[in-house]
This record gives structure tokens, sequence and C-alpha cells, in this order.
């Protein structure tokens, strides 16, 4: 007979970091089955692109073999679902080496990364390609599981074929290739709301069904594998800053439920923003994290030069958070509020 | 206090309760082993100090130790035998330390021939302190404090409320729940001492609502006794740490650093309130505890009385446990210590054995990872302290720094903050580890 000896609790709760990153996985596959649906088999390349970018820069680049945690993967599709379906696939590949080597593995790995990996990948691809990330393309399109979008297979350094002509042929009453926000912010036409909602509209990969998104983070908030707090004052600080705007004016400020329901907002607040490793663990360090980045998305949509703005919102975010968190240390039990 | 408020405090976790094996198992005996080991410091303060030798016949409930100071309580033969020798020996707090071993006389009726009946009506609260010192007792619910201590007020104190602790949060554990089914008289007498001895004139006993039998019953039996109730809690751990029971029944805080009498209060828990309504009037001493022995590798589940001393291997041998590899657990899973020994004896603080089997033991051990600061442990930290950041400092060797910044000292190890980590990280033993650490520093 062997006895063991192990430490206090000798009882622990079920839940561990695999099913954690894992029900985030389960949370994402429908946002990038509804992708696949609306933007066809160049959408489907996109996400098998950036998977596969992630997941060998991880084992490359990781001396222990870590694939087995899901956090690659989860940094693999949130990347796809944050960039244009037509992406040139090399660029994609590319965004998805910078994501996992500078966004994670630079700072030591799982839990020691600053800012949201896939967020980083994108920020790069942002910079360093910023034709190719504000060509859009109509969503359901005829045809889009049996043709590639053209701009898919843009060789390295060569230019990406127009889609400009490929747009006008393809497009279907209502749809045009610019996003809502783009739509509102260079040309002055709003798209109902409801369309936002269900996600009839194009835009990134992965954040056109504000619907598909709400369902996934509701799952994972009910399982409590996302802090519900950080979505919901993300929302708020939004819903609430974009609504002041629209109240001084009406015409050039679009209606609160317009920002919440478009661009990449949605996807934001409840799959970035919580990313647990950059955001803040202490009760009110949730709410100002929350509402920083709700604030700052509407200030950079309505007065930066892009025409999106929730990205950038979270990486300030996620550099605030060491020091949201030094001051909102809980007040220990039984300590007068001073 | 608002009629929806529900008797509970913020934060904790809600482990598998486990107790069904036990709860409606009643309070037998076991045997007398053939051996008793009676550790000298089995409370809280000074050892106390042996009064007999080797060699030396000794009748069940005399004293054969005797309190080493005020902080101190005696210590009686719980058998009558002869003192084999007096030796060191490894016990549950994984030091060795010296013990009384007793040779038990089979052939004897094993009746307590040492007695001192009093009356205590109208004792003075310094009489009945030093009587209830007498009685070796100390707390039972594991903390083994001397009860002498905790029911004396400090002068500079006023203290209105005597908290009964019945909460037994720590999965698997029954024994309190038995006693207050079996012996409610011997409870409601021991708490009607201790109000006189401590000077208070309410007495509340809090018990989880997963003993609502209990809580029935003993609503009946106080239904003509005054100042003495009994209030059903939300069933959470670490529902009975006397700072959350407290919070729960009288919604007041203890301060960061104080103890219950700063806020009015003192704080029992029911076995040992039972205990004190069985031995003063009788002028006996603590010779023997009720303990819940369970576990997935135990055969003969249930809640026994035994003999102070008695090795945790007679209990198995007696109670029936699978070979293998097995974790032996004095107490709860939650905050009892895992014993290296089947010599390990039951002592005052012991309130039950749990043996996990193998496949229990392979099932909790698992793989560690980062902290991926979830903040989980943050949401179950009743002293609403960040464990997550203790945890990184920890990790750094930054000591001083979580004393200083980050509130070390007010960690009471209840292990919620390891009970819900996802990365499996033992942060309850690196807070321990650093406050021993810091206590060696200022030393």
């Amino acid at each position: 007979m062997s006895i063991e000896l192990r430490t206090t609790p000798h009882l622990h709760a079920p839940d561990n970091v695999i099913i954690i990153m894992r029900n985030v996985v389960f949370a994402l596959l429908p946002i990038c089955a509804w992708s696949v649906w609306q933007f066809g088999i160049s959408a489907l390349a996109l996400i098998l692109t950036t998977l596969a970018s992630c997941l060998i820069t991880e084992r490359l680049f990781n001396p222990r073999n870590t694939l087995g945690d899901w956090s690659a993967a989860i940094t693999g599709l949130l990347l796809a679902l944050t960039l244009p379906p037509a992406f040139p696939l090399w660029m994609a590949a590319v965004a998805g080496f910078v994501a996992m080597a500078l966004g994670k593995l630079l700072f030591g790995g799982l839990g020691m990364n600053v800012f949201n990996p896939a967020l980083v990948g994108r920020a790069f691809v942002q910079a360093a390609f910023p034709v190719a990330i504000t060509t859009w393309t109509p969503a359901l399109f005829e045809g889009r599981f049996r043709e590639f979008i053209p701009t898919s297979f843009t060789l390295p350094f060569t230019i990406p074929p127009a889609v400009a002509e490929w747009n006008s042929r393809v497009a279907i009453d209502g749809f045009t290739g610019a996003t809502p926000l783009g739509l509102h912010k260079f040309e002055g036409v709003s798209t109902p709301v409801l369309d936002l909602f269900l996600g009839n509209a194009a835009g990134s990969a992965g954040e056109t069904s504000a619907l598909i998104i709400l369902l996934g983070g509701l799952y994972l908030a009910a399982r409590k594998f996302l802090d519900w707090r950080i979505p919901l004052f993300v929302l708020l600080g939004a819903g609430l800053t974009a609504a002041l705007f629209h109240a001084l004016d009406p015409q050039q400020y679009p209606s609160a439920p317009f920002m919440l329901f478009s661009g990449g907002l949605m996807l934001g607040a409840w799959f970035m923003a919580t990313d647990m490793v950059g955001s803040p663990v202490t009760p009110w360090g949730v709410v100002v994290y929350g509402l920083l980045i709700g604030v700052l998305t509407i200030i950079i949509r309505l007065f930066g030069g892009l025409s999106e703005g929730v990205m950038y919102a979270i990486l300030l975010g996620n550099a605030a958070t060491p020091l949201i968190e030094q001051f909102t240390q809980p007040r220990v039990f039984g300590e007068k509020r001073s | 206090m608002s009629l929806f408020r529900r008797h509970s405090f913020s934060h904790g976790v809600h482990p598998p309760a486990h107790k069904d094996g036990t709860a409606q198992m009643p309070i037998r005996r076991l045997p007398f082993p053939p051996q008793l080991i009676l550790p000298l410091g089995q409370h809280i303060g000074a050892p106390a100090k042996a009064l007999v030798s080797k060699g030396q016949e000794v009748v069940r409930g005399q004293p054969i130790a005797s309190a080493a100071g005020a902080v101190s309580v005696p210590l009686h033969a719980p058998a009558t035998g002869q003192v084999l020798r007096i030796e060191s020996v490894p016990t549950s707090r994984g030091t060795r330390e010296p013990a009384i071993i007793l040779n038990v006389y089979e052939a004897s009726t094993q009746e307590v021939l040492w007695q001192q009946p009093r009356h205590l009506d109208g004792m003075s609260r310094d009489a009945l302190l030093q009587a209830i010192q007498d009685t070796g007792l100390v707390g039972l619910g594991g903390a083994a404090f001397p009860s002498h201590i905790k029911l004396r007020i400090p002068d500079d104190k006023r203290v209105d409320t005597l908290v009964i602790n019945g909460c037994e949060c720590e999965p698997y554990l029954t024994c309190d729940h038995r006693i207050m089914l079996e012996c409610p008289d011997d409870l409601i007498r021991g708490i009607q001492l201790a109000m006189q001895a401590s000077g208070t004139r309410q007495a509340i006993i809090g018990i989880e609502d997963n003993k609502m039998d209990a809580v029935n019953l003993l609503a009946e039996h106080l239904k003509d006794i005054p100042h003495i109730s009994v209030q059903a809690v939300e069933t959470k751990y670490p529902q009975g740490s006397e700072k959350m029971l407290i919070k729960s029944l009288l919604d007041r805080e203890v301060p960061a650093g104080g103890i219950p009498a700063d806020i009015g209060v003192v704080v029992n828990n029911v076995g040992t309130m039972a205990a004190l309504g069985q031995l003063l009037p009788r002028g006996e001493g603590l010779i023997e505890r009720v303990i819940t022995v369970t576990g997935p590798g135990i055969e003969r589940q249930g809640n026994y009385r035994v003999p102070l001393g008695t090795p945790i291997g007679f209990i198995l041998e007696q109670a029936g446990y699978e070979g293998g590899a097995n974790e032996f657990i004095l107490g709860g899973p939650m905050m009892g210590p895992a014993v290296s020994s089947l010599d390990t004896p039951i002592t005052k603080g012991t309130s039950g054995l749990l043996v996990l089997n193998e496949p229990q033991v392979r099932k909790e051990s698992r793989p560690r990872w980062a902290c991926i600061k979830c903040g989980h442990c943050v949401s179950a930290c009743p002293m609403h302290l960040n464990p997550a950041w203790l945890g990184q400092l920890a990790a750094a060797g930054e000591y001083a720094r979580m004393s200083e910044s980050a509130n070390l000292e007010h960690c009471f190890e209840c292990g919620c903050c390891s009970y819900v980590c996802p990365s499996n990280i033992p942060l309850v033993q690196y807070f321990r580890i650093a406050k021993a650490i810091n206590r060696e520093q200022a030393a």
C-alpha cells in the first residue's frame, strides 16, 4: 500500500483550462459556420489558413507542446473572424504568425501575454496591408461555394486584383461591398438595425451576425467561462457614448443600436475584451475596463480616420489592465472603506 | 435585518457535499484499541505537562497531564491501563511531538472512575471558566482552541451574543449533524453554561440549510427556552468559518485583523457545546469524541465515538478499507491535513477520518497550467483577497510584498481559491509557505 500526501484542498472544481478553452472554441464554431455560409469557400479558406498558421507557430516556437490547451486554436479562429473574408491568404498566414509569435510567445506563452494575440496579429496586418484589410466583398453572393473571391489567392509582392468590378458583378440587391460602418461614415447611408442584428451585411468574416455572437457569448457566460460583466460594460459604455453623440446631432452621429450591432463591437465585446489573460480580475476593474473599451470604441469610430475602432480600444484596454487592477484592489472583508 | 436577506456571506464555493453515506448513521462506538497514543499538544497553546511516568497505572478519566499555563488544558486518560512509555510520535501537523503511550487493560470495564460532580448554578464566571479548563475541553471543530480562553471575554470588550457553529460546511463530515440530532439536551445545557461563563445574553445556533432536520429538531427543543434560537444559513463553503457565520447570522463584519469579540460576539462549535454540557456538570475530562469515518475507500462508513489517542490504523481495521494507494485525511477535504503514518492518533481537534481511494486520488491529481487570470479565485475568496495577485507575488518570491500590500495575513487558508483554480495552481500552499517564511524573517 502506498500513502498519498497532497496539500489541501483535496477536492477541486471540475473545470480546468482545457475545458474552458475548448468551450470557447465551441462557442466560436457557429460564428465560423455563419461566416462560411455568408462568404463561401473564401471564408473557409481564410479560417483554415489562420488556424494552421497559429497552430504551426505555437508548435514551432514553444518548447513545451502546448497545442493541447486549445488556446492557439482560439487565436486562429478569432483572427480569421476579424479579417475581411477575401483577405489574401498569405497575408492571413503572416497575421497568424505575428499573433502567436509577437502577441503571445514573446511574452512567455499562455497566461503571460499582455495583449490579445489575435488583435496583435490584426493590428500588424492593418498597418502592413492597409488596402487589403479595407477591401470588402458582399455577403451571400451567388456562386460563393463554387468560386473564390479573386483576392484570396493574391501572391506575395503582387498587387491584389481589383474587386470593385467583381463586386458589381456579384452584388445582389441591397448589398454592396462596403461595411455598414463605412457606408455611414463615408457615404452617410444607414443599414437597418435588424439586418445588422441578424447578420445581413458585409463586414469582417465573423462580425456580421450579432445574434450568433450573442448566443455563443451567453453560453460561455452561463458556464462561467467568461466574465459577463466585461461585455455588459463594454456595450454599456459604447451604447451610452453613442446615444450621447446621437442626441447632440442625429444627422451626423448614428444611433446607439446601430453602433452596438455594427462592425466588430459585438465580437470584440464578447470574445476579445473577455480574453482572461489581458483583462482585470478585480470586481471594479472589469467595470472600468469594460467602460473604457466601450467609450474608446465609439470615440475612435466617430473621430478617427478608420470606420472601425474596437480593435484599438481593446488593445488600449489590455495595456491599461495592470494600472486598472492596481487601483481597484478589492476591499478586504472587515476592512473599513477609507 | 431585511426579510429578504439570505442568511449568507458573499463569495465562497459549492463543493459536492458527499454526506449521504454517513448523515443517516447513528453514532456508534468502536472497541478500545490495544494501545492509545496521546500527544501532549492536542490544542493550540502550550502542550500539557505529563503527570504520569512509565509503568504507572491509570484509571479512565484520571488526569494524566496538567495545563502548562493559561492557554493550555489538561489531558485525561481515555482508558484504564498502564503507561507504556512517553516518546515522540508523528502527528497530523506533520511534526513529531511527545506523547503518552497507554496500554489499554483488556479486562477492565472501562467505566469512568474519575469524576467531580458540581453544582454550577450561581457559580462565578471565573470559577466556571476554571472548571471548563479542568475538563480539558478545546474547540472540537478542528481549531482545538482551548474553550476556557475562547469564553473568557477580555475586560475591554463587551460581548452580547454567543454564536454556535453547526454549519459543518466541510464535505463528507457529518459528526456535528449527528450530535445535534442525538444530543440536543447536552448541546442546550452546554450553550447555557457557555452563556453563563461568557456573560452573553443571547445565543444563536447557525446551521446550514442542508440539515433542516437538525434545525427543526433544535427549534422544537428550544421552544420554551429563552434567549437561544436556531437559524438556517445557506449551504456554502466556508460558511463554518467564524467570520463568515457571524456575517451570515448577524450581518456584522469582524474587523480585518480583529477577533469576534471586537464586534460583541463569541463563537463556539456545536460539538464543543455538547461536550461541555455533558462533561461540566459531572466534572469529567474530555476523553473521547465523535468522528466521521468516511470516503470512497471505507467499507463501513459512519459516525463513531472513539477514545482520544486511537490510531487511525485501528479505526481503518474496524471500519474496513480498500488497500492500494490511498490518501488519509484528518478532518474534511478542504482543510484537513493528509497524514503519512497510520499510527497517527485521533486527537481533540480531529473531526473525521476521510479516506480517498486510488481512483479518487488520481481524479484529483491533475496537471498544472499557467495562471490565465480567469479571476475565479477572486470571485471565490470569502475574505475578498486577490489570490491571483498573491500567487504571482509568491511565484516571484516576493513574500514581504504579499504581506505589505496584498493582505496575505487575512488569508485563513480555507482553500476556495485552490478549489476553483482551473489551472490547478496550489495557491493555498503558496500562501502557507509565504506566511511561514515571513514568520521566520520576523523572528
